[in-house]
């Protein structure tokens, strides 16, 4: 199972971004476990200058902006 | 809401329909635009009010100045959004970072309009940009431009008051954000950040597999898009509030109701306004409407342009969010310091116009 982690203050892109990896995640019927990081010192540690960030399995895949659909996809289930 | 934009299951559109497509959208925005004028007099015309009474001014300046300013955004906001896709944060930081002052500062203004931000992730970016060897001066340069000029109030400007004061808007904006972020950096002030900020070494360099690939033009133009639909969610209702009450302004209330608390000839106009915005949080359309009804009621321009800017760039909840990063001691120099740049802008246009 994949950990999926979302970087964002809680700004409403962030909770876009969530909704959308839980969607995507459903759609292909595979299981992740999703984790909004929200702690500004913890999103910076990670290396994320502007948020949403993506990571999968503590890989940083996206930063800044929503994320396209379909490279999403590719994520999940790479 | 880009989660339409791309499905994989539908075959994608060639390139070539896509220039065509925005080629044709830049024909078909100039001819309607030439001819808003004489469409809301037609309109108007057809409804039943005398063209020149107070009612028949207001809802002529209110068919006009709509359409005029949705168009205007769009367009912009849309331009915007494909020139911001050639811009990073890491790229900006890759720039700026063991750059001089001065030069640094120039630089950073520049690239704080043209880099996407969003106010939300100042504190990342923040600490992405010091951890990197970006001097603080150089940092608080591109955080003060970035949200203070703005395409959206450029546009609000231009459509509303005129292209005089949007560029004299962008120019002092820009000049501001310099000086201030010099004057932080000559000030020497990186020990007042916060202990856990002067110990942080993120991984400087940009993380590894981020999204390097070079997007296309179409992947360009879809993000000018998703930003023109970002915007108009945020602003469009801000844009007619505010046009309603400038055309009741401009079709009502006597000319010279403010000149007396805003005009010019009162000292005190521009620190109180000033002062007025700070605790005032508002996006740029937000505040373009009452900007819009100070000025036709007769308030001096440098007063309501500092009262704008105040409102822009110094707002108590983004300082709650920097105090993550900057001590209470840094914040109240940042205040001070654009607060007195903002005066300064305020009282030399009074004396000037």
């Amino acid at each position: 199972m994949k950990t999926v982690k979302v970087y964002g203050p809680g700004c409403k892109r962030c909770e876009t971004t969530e909704t959308m990896v839980r969607e995507t995640a459903a759609k292909l019927g595979l299981e992740v476990a999703v984790e909004k990081v929200t702690d500004p010192k913890s999103i910076a540690m990670a290396g994320v200058m502007s948020t949403p960030g993506i990571s999968v399995d503590g890989k940083l895949v996206h930063a800044g902006g929503l994320p396209d659909a379909a490279k999403l996809e590719a994520w999940l289930s790479a | 809401m880009s989660a339409d934009i791309t499905t994989p299951a539908h075959p994608s559109r060639p390139d070539w329909q896509w220039h065509l497509g925005v080629a044709a959208f830049a024909v078909a925005w100039w001819l309607v635009y030439r001819q808003l004028r004489p469409l809301s007099e037609w309109i108007t015309a057809l409804l039943p009010v005398e063209r020149h009474s107070h009612s028949g001014e207001a809802i002529a300046f209110f068919l006009y100045d709509v359409p005029k300013v949705m168009m205007l955004l769009t367009l912009i906001v849309f331009a915007m959004g494909v020139v911001r896709s050639f811009f990073s944060a890491e790229k900006t930081r890759a720039v700026l970072s063991g750059k001089a002052e001065g030069v640094g500062n120039v630089l950073a203004a520049g690239l704080g309009v043209l880099t996407p931000f969003c106010s939300c992730s100042a504190v990342p970016l923040f600490i992405g940009f010091v951890s990197a060897g970006v001097p603080l001066g150089v940092t608080f340069s591109f955080l003060i431009a970035a949200p203070m000029v703005n395409e959206v109030a450029l546009v609000l400007l231009f459509g509303l008051v005129g292209w005089q004061v949007a560029v004299t808007y962008l120019a002092f904006g820009l000049g501001i954000a310099i000086v201030a972020g010099f004057v932080i950096g000559k000030l020497r002030l990186e020990g007042w950040l916060q202990d856990w900020v002067r110990e942080i070494h993120t991984g400087a360099g940009a993380p590894a597999d981020i999204d390097t690939a070079h997007p296309g033009m179409v992947d360009r133009y879809k993000l000018g898009i998703a930003a023109v639909r970002e915007i108009f969610g945020k602003v469009w209702l801000w844009i007619l509030l505010g046009i309603g009450m400038g055309a009741l302004i401009h079709g009502y209330v006597p000319e010279d109701l403010m000149v007396r608390i805003m005009g010019a000839g009162t000292w005190w106009s521009v620190p109180a306004a000033v002062l007025m915005g700070i605790p005032m949080y508002t996006n740029a359309a937000g505040v373009i409407p009452i900007v819009e009804a100070l000025l036709g009621k007769g308030a001096a321009l440098g007063t309501v342009l500092a009262f704008m800017m105040s409102v822009i760039a110094l707002s108590l909840p983004e300082m709650i969010i920097l105090k993550q990063v900057l001590t209470l001691r840094l914040i109240a120099v940042f205040i001070g310091v654009v607060a007195s740049g903002i005066l300064a802008v305020g009282i030399l246009f009074n004396l000037i116009f």
